[in-house]
């Protein structure tokens, strides 16, 4: 399925894999738990590596790893729990994180503008019906009170 | 009062036209009927009992004389001819149709209102000391903070799905009357020893179903470092604050089990990792500072004789003026409150046609401006007293000074069965009830201060663990029965009142109001207070009376 990425549609070229499942070429993400304990072996993998993340992992404790990681994904398990959004702040400026964070999951499309401020660049959205609605609103608003770390 | 500029306008209209494209998306089904709720709550939209309710942000219970006709307007065009004042300083309407809603939300944005975040598990509007900048024992106006805090709270991008809503009040003045220890954050407006601004602030309070007293999480936080402070807060709340349980997901839970002490040092932890990122710097304080300038003031107020005429010659007058008025920093000058709370009806209720008429009086006697108050009234904080008489004969006619405020017939009501799905019990039927046994004005004022709260379920909108006297609708195997607290406060000796005994029947409520209302005269010490009687005899003295016969 296309995402969104940087406002604009695009194919998706990661594939995630299961914890108990071998690694294929390519660019891979995997569970927060799988990156804690196989690191090492993930470090020799060919192609480029992500981490997802879901609503109860602390981001901190792969802040000293995130310049081998060139992808996060915030996993929303409802649109209700809005701890990724705080742990989408702390990535990109508690932690400096640059690379792509991705909302994948039960996030709604009316969540994406303050997703974006709060540093997500990339959407995978349970339903390709989403796709443009989330584009639309991306540009919701023109103006904030706070400031932004996108 | 604080004016838009055209960045807050901005934000305004765009809020309107997501809203508008959110509720056509909704009835095209594009958007599902739990995402949809999520989206209109925090725009103040509750899908109620019979009808949609919209809840109106009043920030800090401020309005103007522009605003108020356009509430006037809105209730004639989109409802029934009339609206109702929250304990949280908003207005609520409670006939709105769902399609007509983002037409009232542009017309409301024409005026400077909106709903935004005044429902969901979100930051909520800001309340604040209904006498800010005219209280006489206050150290600093608490408004320009509530304003800068309004502007942070508002569309804040990490903090709107929170555990569950949040609920900030500030108070600026000796006297706490913003409930400010019942509140997710209070922020009290102190002077250290070197007479600089700076805040305590007070964490983990709360009503509801767990009534708990804040605490002091911070003695004195400088000025500059407000928002990042209650940032840091809001941080460790999202985090991990409970989702479990919407019982236990308030911030006052979080601190409890996770215990001040531990609580208090995550938030210094987080805190001083952003506070030298988002510094308050004086020429922002002082910019918002310049909309709440002073008005001007006549020097010579207090030079007035026609008003001390007035009050020696029509003692009607004089019953008003000592009840529902209030002292003024500036000499000749008053605050006048307007009761909503007149016998035969609703308490917070007013028609379209009292809206548009305060608004009037608002221009003529106050400098076209009136604030709402947490216990359902509202203000003209501005009067000069030689204006106070043809005010009062105005408010008269309209059926909006009966003397009553501060008194035992200024409830503070929820809507209860009659509107809220949430409800158990009826709320408003009962204050009827006792309005009507206590018909007799020199008995209640007699009484003196006694606030009685009816909330008509747990969720305790009314703030009924509160009251001095609280009321509290519940459900017994499909019948309404009321359980009874006494001795409870939001002020400065704030307390949570303690259960008179088993609930009492619907029929027997206003029986047993009076006949606690009876003990208290009785056995009431010289100009002792209810609430100070309470607090020497105990619930005992009552509870006999009460239950005497059954």
């Amino acid at each position: 399925m296309q995402i969104i990425k940087d406002n604009q549609l695009c194919d998706n070229a990661w594939q995630f894999i299961a914890d108990d499942a071998d690694l294929p070429a390519g660019d891979i993400s995997v569970s927060f738990n799988k990156w804690q304990q196989a690191e090492a072996q993930l470090l020799n993998h060919e192609g480029k590596l992500g981490v997802r993340i879901g609503s109860a992992d602390a981001v901190a404790s792969i802040a000293s790893d995130l310049d081998k990681i060139a992808l996060v994904e915030l996993d929303f398990p409802d649109f209700a729990d809005g701890r990724l959004f705080s742990s989408a702040w702390l990535l990109r400026s508690r932690y400096g994180y640059q690379g792509e964070i991705r909302a994948i999951g039960h996030f709604m499309p009316d969540q994406v503008f303050y997703l974006s401020r709060v540093g997500v660049n990339a959407f995978a959205p349970a339903k390709a019906d989403y796709l443009p609605m989330i584009l639309a609103n991306l540009a919701d608003f023109t103006v904030q009170y706070q400031a932004s770390v996108n | 009062m604080y004016q838009y500029n055209p960045i807050d306008q901005t934000l305004v209209d765009e809020r309107v036209a997501q809203f508008r494209r959110q509720t056509e998306q909704f009835l095209k089904g594009e958007i599902s009927e739990d995402q949809f709720r999520a989206l209109r709550l925090r725009n103040g939209l509750y899908i109620q009992t019979h009808a949609p309710m919209l809840r109106i942000a009043v920030p800090y219970g401020l309005l103007s004389s522009q605003q108020l006709r356009k509430i006037a307007h809105i209730g004639r065009t989109y409802d029934r001819d009339y609206c109702h004042l929250t304990t949280r300083q908003n207005i609520q309407f409670n006939w709105p149709k769902l399609e007509q809603v983002p037409d009232i939300l542009a017309e409301l944005a024409t005026v400077q209102m909106h709903a935004i975040q005044t429902s969901g598990n979100c930051m909520r509007n800001t309340t604040s000391d209904h006498l800010a900048g005219v209280a006489v024992d206050e150290i600093e106006d608490p408004r320009p903070y509530c304003e800068i805090i309004r502007q942070w709270t508002t569309l804040h991008p990490e903090f709107d799905y929170l555990p569950r809503k949040f609920k900030i009040a500030v108070s600026g003045a000796l006297h706490d009357r913003a409930a400010t220890q019942f509140h997710d954050i209070g922020v009290h407006l102190v002077k250290n020893a070197a007479g600089e601004t700076g805040f305590k602030i007070l964490v983990g309070g709360g009503l509801g179903r767990t009534p708990i007293i804040g605490q002091v999480i911070k003695p004195y936080l400088e000025r500059q470092h407000l928002l990042s402070y209650l940032e840091a807060i809001l941080r460790i709340y999202n985090l991990f604050g409970r989702r479990d349980n919407k019982y236990k997901a308030r911030i006052k839970i979080l601190v409890k089990e996770t215990g001040l002490a531990e609580f208090s040092r995550q938030v210094e932890e987080e805190w001083l990792l952003i506070r030298d990122t988002m510094l308050l710097s004086d020429e922002r304080i002082n910019a918002i500072k310049g909309h709440f300038q002073a008005p001007a003031y006549q020097a010579d107020a207090a030079e007035d004789n026609s008003f001390n005429q007035h009050l020696q010659n029509d003692p009607a007058f004089a019953t008003w003026y000592k009840h529902n008025t209030a002292a003024h920093k500036v000499a000749g000058y008053r605050a006048v409150f307007v009761s909503l709370k007149a016998p035969d009806v609703p308490p917070g209720d007013m028609t379209g046609q009292q809206v548009d008429a305060v608004a009037d009086m608002a221009d003529q006697y106050s400098f076209g401006e009136i604030r709402s108050t947490h216990r359902q009234n509202l203000i003209f904080a501005d009067v000069k007293q030689a204006d106070l008489y043809p005010l009062w004969q105005q408010l008269t006619a309209l059926a909006l000074a009966t003397p009553n405020i501060g008194t035992v017939t200024d409830i503070i009501c929820c809507p209860g069965l009659d509107f809220c799905s949430l409800a158990n019990a009826g709320s408003i039927g009962i204050t009827k009830e006792i309005n009507e046994a206590l018909d007799d004005m020199d008995y209640i004022h007699d009484l003196g201060d006694i606030k009685i709260n009816i909330s008509g379920c747990m969720n305790g909108c009314a703030h009924q663990s509160v009251g001095h006297i609280g009321i509290l609708g519940v459900d017994k195997k499909g019948a309404e029965w009321y359980q009874l607290t006494l001795g409870g406060s939001s002020e400065n000796e704030a307390a949570i009142g303690e259960r008179l005994g088993p609930a009492v029947a619907k029929d027997e409520v206003t029986n047993a109001i009076t006949t606690i209302l009876d003990v208290y005269v009785k056995q009431r010490m010289d100009d002792e207070s209810f609430l100070d009687m309470v607090k020497r005899v105990g619930i005992d003295p009552f509870k006999e009376q009460v239950y005497a016969n059954h």
